[in-house]
């Protein structure tokens, strides 16, 4: 027997490289890359410390020791873009982080054993799907107290049926699957099944899923941080400058433009990059 | 490669039968019940031996050996029966002792190679794990057993070839691997459901050839599924023929294709294409399987048998018309038909 000389389709291969190919997605991954090189290098290359006031300068304009100016404390405005791009690094991760803590083992296990576990976590997942997310995440925070973590951690809780819903349709089609049937015919069990055999299987949705979600989770820190109740003051982030300068329209009106654009941006980002990979990883199935 | 340690405390009455299966019927329940899917089927699979499972698409033979193997859709009940396997009823001893069979003395063989493959795994991690789970061996045992068994079912370059995904081989080498999994667990018995039915015809011999010498050198007991009557000449030892979910006819392959003690088995034979008769119209049989849920009232195949007579409406036992040669044909075992080999 001679060996197969069928080429397999790139995507298939490297589905990062494949994204990378596009000219839309490499932009934004390059920002991806920039906005995490900034949070990790803020204490390096921040010209000021985010939180030292200077009142004399309070609403200073544009200048060439505030590139961007400085809030209604007289803080740089540009410092604290750099250290509020951490927040808006980590605190999308802790909330993805809890949703598919939540939603991935419920919905491999739903997906798997159908029946009564499914029909039961399902209800539970629709439930929590029709209550509006931010109210929502508002009553969570109002029960675990103010804070970033707990907001974040909220925001997670609401998301987690969306995660389970995700994993649990690919778990029952890829169920069906005559593989999964020889993984028990060799004496699998299901745990095994569900973790070695399945999840490898539906690694694409959810990677699409988590990288939507993360754009998601970001407006959500930053509405939770514009009303007060995500990162505490004096530490900042993109949504809680944005509430300062809401406050303070009369006086600045231009301090939203730089949160605005780096939440934009960075939820435009991560929306770019979940179609990408969406685009190639279902090329990828149907090839 | 030696068997693995078993009980071998088998009933009296199958002494020396490896697996024995004693009236399985099988129910479809859920949306549309239909009872007798399978009924009544009764077979035994010798140490060593090869049997055949033969029939029309449709009969009950897969459903026969998923439920050996425990896969049974879950629209399908067990209602009666058993399942012996080395003296375990497969059918009550619970998942624990299954997981155990399955995979080590049990081995199994699909129709489809590449759907049967994990497409994000590698071949040699998906031969590894029989041995990781059933010999508890590290992964650089088990991969070592893996190359071992890729050489041992005809792979090239079988160290290069372990770290290749499914879709980087042809249907035969999928096949193959598949195989390399099934003996991996060092099994006692392995079952093939249609195991060459999706390959070439070249490819299927090899399959076959390959089967055949597994079997000599690990004293391989094998449950061939099959519609392949050309295999079944070739490859096994006894036939086990069902029709619409009953066996209809069992018996050594030589004795069914000599003197086939039943309507179906002799038609079966008579609508295989044969050179010496070229040019002459090809036997059928006509009309199709019934469908489960309306199957006729006593002998299941009368709607199209050409011997059909009143007895026939009558439930028809099993009965033993040689050495190991059983029909459910009540016309045949009184003697007033020989259906013979239909040309």
């Amino acid at each position: 027997m001679s060996a197969p000389t069928t080429t397999i389709p790139a995507a298939r291969r490297r589905p990062l490289g494949a994204v990378l190919r596009r000219p839309s997605s490499a932009v934004a991954f390059a920002f991806l890359v920039l906005l995490v090189g900034s949070a990790i290098a803020a204490p390096v290359i921040a010209p000021h410390d985010p939180d030292a006031q200077e009142l004399g300068n309070r609403f200073a304009g544009v200048s060439l020791t505030h590139l961007a100016g400085a809030d209604e404390f007289g803080r740089d405005v540009l410092s604290r873009l750099l250290y509020a791009a951490r927040i808006a690094v980590t605190a999308p991760l802790i909330s993805v982080g809890v949703a598919v803590l939540i939603g991935l083992p419920t919905g491999l296990w739903a997906g798997r054993r159908r029946g009564i576990v499914d029909a039961v976590s399902g209800r539970l997942a629709d439930t929590l799907l029709s209550l509006p997310a931010l109210a929502s995440a508002l009553a969570i925070v109002a029960v675990l107290g103010p804070g970033l973590t707990n907001a974040m951690v909220a925001v997670g809780i609401i998301f987690s049926p969306t995660v389970f819903r995700v994993v649990r349709g690919a778990t029952l089609s890829v169920a069906e699957e005559t593989f999964v049937e020889s993984a028990t015919a060799i004496g699998c069990s299901t745990r095994r099944t569900l973790w070695v055999h399945i999840l490898p299987n539906i690694a694409a949705p959810l990677l699409v899923q988590v990288t939507i979600l993360m754009g998601v989770a970001l407006l959500a820190e930053a509405s939770l941080s514009f009303i007060g109740l995500g990162v505490q003051p004096p530490e900042a982030s993109w949504g809680s400058m944005l509430g300062a300068a809401y406050r303070n329209q009369y006086d600045a009106p231009y301090a939203v433009v730089p949160p605005g654009i780096a939440l934009v941006l960075t939820v435009l980002t991560f929306n770019t990059l979940g179609d990408a990979l969406r685009d190639v990883l279902a090329g990828r199935r149907a090839s | 490669m030696t068997a693995a340690p078993l009980a071998t405390g088998t009933a009296p009455d199958t002494a020396g039968a490896l697996l024995s299966v004693r009236g399985l019927t099988l129910d479809l329940v859920g949306g549309t019940p239909q009872p007798g899917l399978v009924q009544g089927v009764e077979f035994t699979v010798p140490k060593g031996r090869s049997v055949a499972l033969i029939g029309e698409s449709g009969c009950g033979k897969t459903l026969t050996a998923m439920a050996i193997l425990g896969l049974l859709p879950r629209a399908v009940r067990v209602v009666s029966g058993e399942i012996v396997f080395a003296g375990t009823d497969l059918l009550t001893c619970g998942p624990r002792e299954l997981r155990r069979i399955r995979g080590g003395p049990v081995g199994a063989v699909f129709q489809e190679p590449m759907s049967s493959l994990n497409p994000t795994m590698t071949v040699g991690d998906q031969i590894a794990e029989a041995r990781r789970i059933h010999f508890r061996e590290g992964r650089r045992t088990a991969r070592e057993h893996a190359r071992e068994l890729l050489d041992r079912v005809g792979i090239p370059d079988a160290r290069r070839r372990l770290d290749s995904y499914p879709h980087e081989m042809s249907g035969g080498m999928q096949q193959r691997v598949m195989i390399a999994a099934a003996i991996a667990g060092e099994p006692r018995l392995v079952v093939a459901d249609e195991p060459t039915t999706a390959l070439d015809v070249t490819i299927q011999a090899e399959i076959l050839e390959l089967l055949r010498d597994l079997r000599r050198d690990l004293g391989l007991a094998v449950l061939l599924v099959t519609h392949d009557l050309g295999v079944v000449a070739d490859f096994c030892d006894e036939v086990v023929v069902m029709y619409a979910g009953h066996v209809v006819e069992r018996a050594p392959v030589r004795d069914a294709f000599r003197t086939p003690a039943h309507p179906y088995t002799s038609a079966l034979l008579g609508s295989v294409p044969r050179s010496d008769h070229a040019r002459t119209p090809l036997q059928v049989i006509g009309g199709r399987v019934p469908p489960a849920g309306s199957f006729p009232g006593g002998c299941r195949f009368q709607p199209r048998c050409r011997h059909t007579a009143p007895a026939c409406a009558e439930p028809q036992p099993d009965t033993v018309v040689g050495s190991g040669h059983h029909t459910r044909c009540g016309r045949v075992a009184a003697g007033g038909l020989q259906p013979g080999r239909e040309l």
